[in-house]
């Protein structure tokens, strides 16, 4: 019985044969492409370009038909696992529908088709658009103002970091180390050190929250500030966050909130009210801009007042003037500069402020308040067959753990996440966070259905199932074979690398 | 109240109460109640799809796209070549639009493949043995090129020749903040880098060095200058190089580059107000266990058949963490599959046609509007399909006054380039500029400038 638009079971259509590459569909003299005409003259580009500069023939790209190219991409796309498919409850990516009301927005050519570079006068719907979103977000996080140049959520944060030096500087503070829960997202630690800090990390106490005594003891004058995911990453809410903010902040440091997981508090608590002084949000996660197949996303940084003055810059601008108010870009003087091209991820920030006007505050705070019943329905369910490592009410994401099962019959997490991929769901993240064994994170999202969370958990109880059965373990072991390629072989693919056709031979 | 969480009233009491609780706001009973948003949002009720299409409609229409009514001239890293709706198409598909990175790759060899044949088509392109997945922008490319050079030459110093875009240039020195690497501009002479001369003044030869092909004013550098800067001094030489002119430029591993980046726009994205974009990296093998963000690789599954998979791992974020040879995490993937799209559609000729016409339509451009009194050269050296010339009024104006006119004339000039003033004009052309639009264009900057 199918569950309610969640499970892709029927995918794909036929075989399991392997697409050739578009180097291997090529033919000689076939051609897609066709051009305008515009009757230029045709001057040879030996005329006015030095000869040392041109190459002796084209590239060698590829040459295939226009009727080629589609079924290559179409049957390619028959390989890949989306949202529109069916349920993807990869824990801490927020896998929510992506309205494809959205999506007219960003094809709209009054958007689309607007040159970065073309004056104020003739983007006064761009910028008003993104003052409007800035404003947004702003309510949304408890925050003063925001840039929304840096393009993810890992921009974010270097920019964040970035924001937080620059402060500390202002005050004649030198400070070298930015303190990291142990449960924290790699770009954490990666993102400090590229912001010119050392990483200090505290480990969670029993309850799965920071451990507040262990930070106390790392916190003094050198440490220029925390970064927090709150909830964390084991979906739990940090409910000493007062005294954690109330501590970093007595030493002088700052709170940078990771937004990877607002979705579940939007509309119910805000960073800023918290006491974070710098956000960064995933709109690609909190407010359904579409993933992408790992991008583009967009990570928009947030700061409390005494931070503005730093953010990037130029930033779009309601200017008063006394010809009456128009849009125009400004840049403060004490600006750490630009972290973009141009403004930003443009159309995915489009994207977003539809996103926000089609739920309005009412519909943002049933948001949350859905993505935390699913999460907690599933955990709930579950708990009498994985192990729940830290049993209390979750909020959008739900961490369990494979290690009981894996000790009782030898089926892995990665076994687990394997198998559910035959029963025509995206697996789980697994392995993390780092510091729960045999992890298997499940983030339902709102959008998902009590009929497909039932038909999830079904699933996930049928492989527990299995697995203590005769030849249980070698069977999840093989999984999975329904699929458009059985389990890869990652081991070889790092051994003999081979990052481009050409690399083959 | 939006309509896409499907919960009916009934559900929601069915799945309180099976977790013992009354009301949805119990669910937050670990938040402290001081903490809790007391009345909610500030922000107006939901609105309908249709009412949010008509809103965001009108905000459109306030802007002036690039298309018959504004014809394009600008470009400075953002440029109207043609996307024909086959790659509208193609790349609009749900499948590459709503997955996520390919952790599981059994289910998402549609992805891989697709980015699998993007690095091969980028590295063809820039004659590297390996891109990568993509990044944010061409910006986030160059400043990732510089944290490799850096850490592959072990010298914090970086040239970076004045050619380079001006916004990049920004964004490299914004996080220099950060690594505290040493940024030395090398000036230009008549439009390219004067090596020879740039004396750093640091007293330390460059670990890294940084030019564009064409540069920031579309003029061709001679890089053999650059190559012989890093043969002196052992530094890498990083290329920000133009996707779309390498159709019929020397390649720039031909000419001796380490690392390639680029900004990837131009390979099937609308201009987009600047994003998202496509940010190319191409390096070496000697590289690439340097190389940030991901990188799909070919391998075998159980059955032995082809399939592919996200490799060499070990350098990325959630694995490495604080000693990752980056923090990118989320990059550009649809835009990846976009451009590969593209690159299949213009194929092996098509990518050098486009390539040629635009620079016909540029020297066809530029040596009408020479024609023009008061109008001249910025500097005299080859440029292909963009060329910086000087006005006699203020280039903000001219854009002003040549928008009335039906044009988007190009970009100002930062007064860096002009010796401090404001006449300096950045003007593009490419394979979708008409003859008629040129003619059209040339005739009201003459009554613009008159």
């Amino acid at each position: 019985m199918a569950a309610a638009g969640g499970r892709a079971s029927s995918a794909p259509l036929l075989g399991r044969d392997t697409e050739p590459t578009l180097f291997e569909l090529s033919e000689r003299g076939r051609r897609s492409w066709q051009l305008r005409t515009t009757a230029v003259p045709e001057t040879p580009l030996e005329d006015f370009v030095p000869e040392g500069h041109l190459r002796d023939g084209p590239p060698e790209l590829a040459e295939v038909s226009e009727r080629d190219l589609v079924a290559h991409f179409t049957r390619l796309s028959h390989r890949q696992f989306s949202v529109d498919l069916g349920a993807y409850p990869l824990g801490s990516c927020t896998m929510k529908y992506n309205p494809k009301m959205c999506d007219a927005v960003a094809s709209l050519p009054g958007l689309a088709d607007v040159h970065p570079a073309a004056p104020a006068s003739c983007s006064q719907g761009w910028l008003q658009l993104l003052v409007e979103l800035e404003g947004q977000l702003c309510e949304i996080t408890g925050m003063a103002a925001a840039t929304l140049q840096p393009a993810a959520g890992a921009a974010g944060e270097l920019t964040g970091l970035l924001l937080m030096r620059a402060w500390h500087e202002a005050q004649g503070s030198s400070r070298h180390k930015v303190v990291i829960p142990d449960s924290a997202h790699g770009t954490n630690p990666a993102s400090v050190t590229l912001g010119g800090y050392e990483v200090v990390t505290v480990p969670s106490d029993d309850r799965g929250c920071v451990d507040l005594a262990a930070l106390r003891s790392v916190l003094d004058d050198d440490v220029a500030g925390i970064m927090l995911t709150n909830p964390n990453t084991l979906g739990l809410f940090e409910e000493d966050i007062v005294a954690i903010a109330g501590a970093v902040h007595e030493v002088g440091g700052l709170l940078y909130y990771d937004g990877a997981n607002l979705n579940a508090i939007v509309g119910v608590v805000r960073p800023g009210d918290m006491g974070f002084d710098i956000v960064h949000l995933n709109l690609h996660k909190t407010f359904a801009t579409p993933h992408g197949g790992g991008g583009p996303g967009a990570g928009p940084v947030a700061v409390s007042e005494r931070l503005v003055p730093y953010l990037p810059g130029p930033r779009p601008t309601l200017l008063a003037d006394g010809a009456g108010t128009r849009y125009g870009w400004a840049t403060t003087p004490e600006s750490i500069g630009r972290v973009h091209s141009w403004h930003g991820n443009a159309l995915v920030l489009a994207r977003a402020l539809a996103y926000l006007l089609v739920h309005g505050g009412d519909g943002l705070e049933q948001v949350a308040r859905l993505a935390v019943l699913n999460a907690n329905w599933l955990r709930t369910r579950l708990s009498g067959t994985f192990d729940v490592p830290y049993d209390r009410p979750c909020m959008h994401e739900c961490v369990l753990s494979a290690a009981s099962l894996k000790k009782a019959t030898g089926v892995r997490a990665l076994d687990v996440a394997k198998r559910l991929l035959e029963e025509g769901f995206h697996s789980p993240t697994v392995y993390f966070p780092l510091i729960v064994e045999e992890a298997l994170m499940l983030e339902p999202t709102e959008t998902e259905s009590l009929q497909t969370l039932e038909a999830l958990a079904t699933a996930l109880e049928k492989i527990a199932a299995e697995a203590g059965e005769p030849g249980g373990a070698g069977r999840a072991a093989e999984a999975p074979h329904a699929t458009p390629v059985r389990r890869v072989d990652e081991a070889r693919a790092a051994r003999t690398l081979v990052p481009t056709f050409d690399a083959r031979r | 109240m939006s309509g896409y969480s499907p919960h009916t009233d009934a559900e929601v009491a069915q799945m309180l109460g099976f977790l013992g609780l009354s009301t949805l706001d119990d669910l937050f009973d670990v938040v402290p109640a001081a903490l809790r948003l007391a009345g909610g949002l500030d922000l107006a009720d939901g609105m309908t799809e249709p009412d949010v299409l008509a809103y965001m409609g009108d905000l459109a229409r306030t802007n002036r796209p690039a298309g018959r009514d504004l014809v394009c001239f600008a470009g400075g890293g953002a440029y109207d070549h043609e996307v024909p709706p086959v790659t509208r198409a193609l790349a609009s598909r749900s499948e590459f639009v709503t997955s996520y990175t390919p952790y599981q790759p059994e289910v998402a060899q549609g992805v891989l493949q697709a980015v699998f044949e993007f690095q091969t088509l980028v590295a063809r392109l820039t004659g590297m043995e390996v891109a990568n997945a993509s990044l944010y922008d061409g910006a986030a490319a160059t400043v990732e090129a510089v944290n490799l050079g850096v850490a592959a030459s072990g010298r914090d110093t970086v040239w970076v020749s004045r050619g380079l875009n001006p916004a990049w240039r920004e964004v490299l020195a914004t996080f220099g903040a950060g690594t505290g690497h040493r940024l030395v501009e090398v000036p230009l002479t008549d439009g390219t880098t004067r090596w020879a001369e740039s004396a750093p003044g640091t007293g330390e030869e460059p670990g890294v060095v940084v030019v564009a092909y064409p540069n920031y004013l579309g003029c061709l550098e001679d890089l053999s200058a650059a190559r012989a800067v890093c043969d002196r001094t052992g530094a890498l030489l990083v290329v920000a190089f133009d996707p779309i002119a390498a159709g019929v430029l020397r390649s720039p591993a031909a000419w001796g580059a380490d690392v390639v980046v680029g900004e990837g726009q131009v390979l099937g994205m609308p201009l987009s107000f600047g994003g998202p974009y496509l940010g190319l990296f191409a390096c070496g093998l000697a590289q690439v266990r340097r190389l940030p963000g991901r990188l799909v690789g070919e391998t075998v599954d159980a059955e032995g058949r082809r399939a592919y998979v996200s490799t060499l791992r070990a350098r990325e974020q959630d694995i490495r963490r604080e000693k990752a040879t980056s923090n990118v995490c989320t990059n550009q993937t649809l835009m990846a599959v976009t451009a590969a799209i593209q690159l299949g559609w213009l194929g092996t000729t098509g990518i050098a046609e486009v390539a040629r016409r635009s620079a016909q339509g540029a020297h066809y451009c530029r040596t009408k509007l020479l024609g023009l009194s008061g109008v001249e050269p910025l500097v005299d050296g080859p440029v292909l399909r963009e060329f910086a010339i000087r006005l006699p009024v203020a280039a903000p104006v001219a854009i002003e006054r040549l928008v009335d006119e039906g044009f988007l004339a190009g970009i100002a000039l930062d007064p860096g380039y002009t010796s401090g003033s404001d006449d300096g004009l950045l003007v593009a052309v490419t394979e979708r500029r008409t003859r008629t639009e040129i003619d059209a264009f040339v005739d009201a900057v003459a009554k613009v400038v008159r």
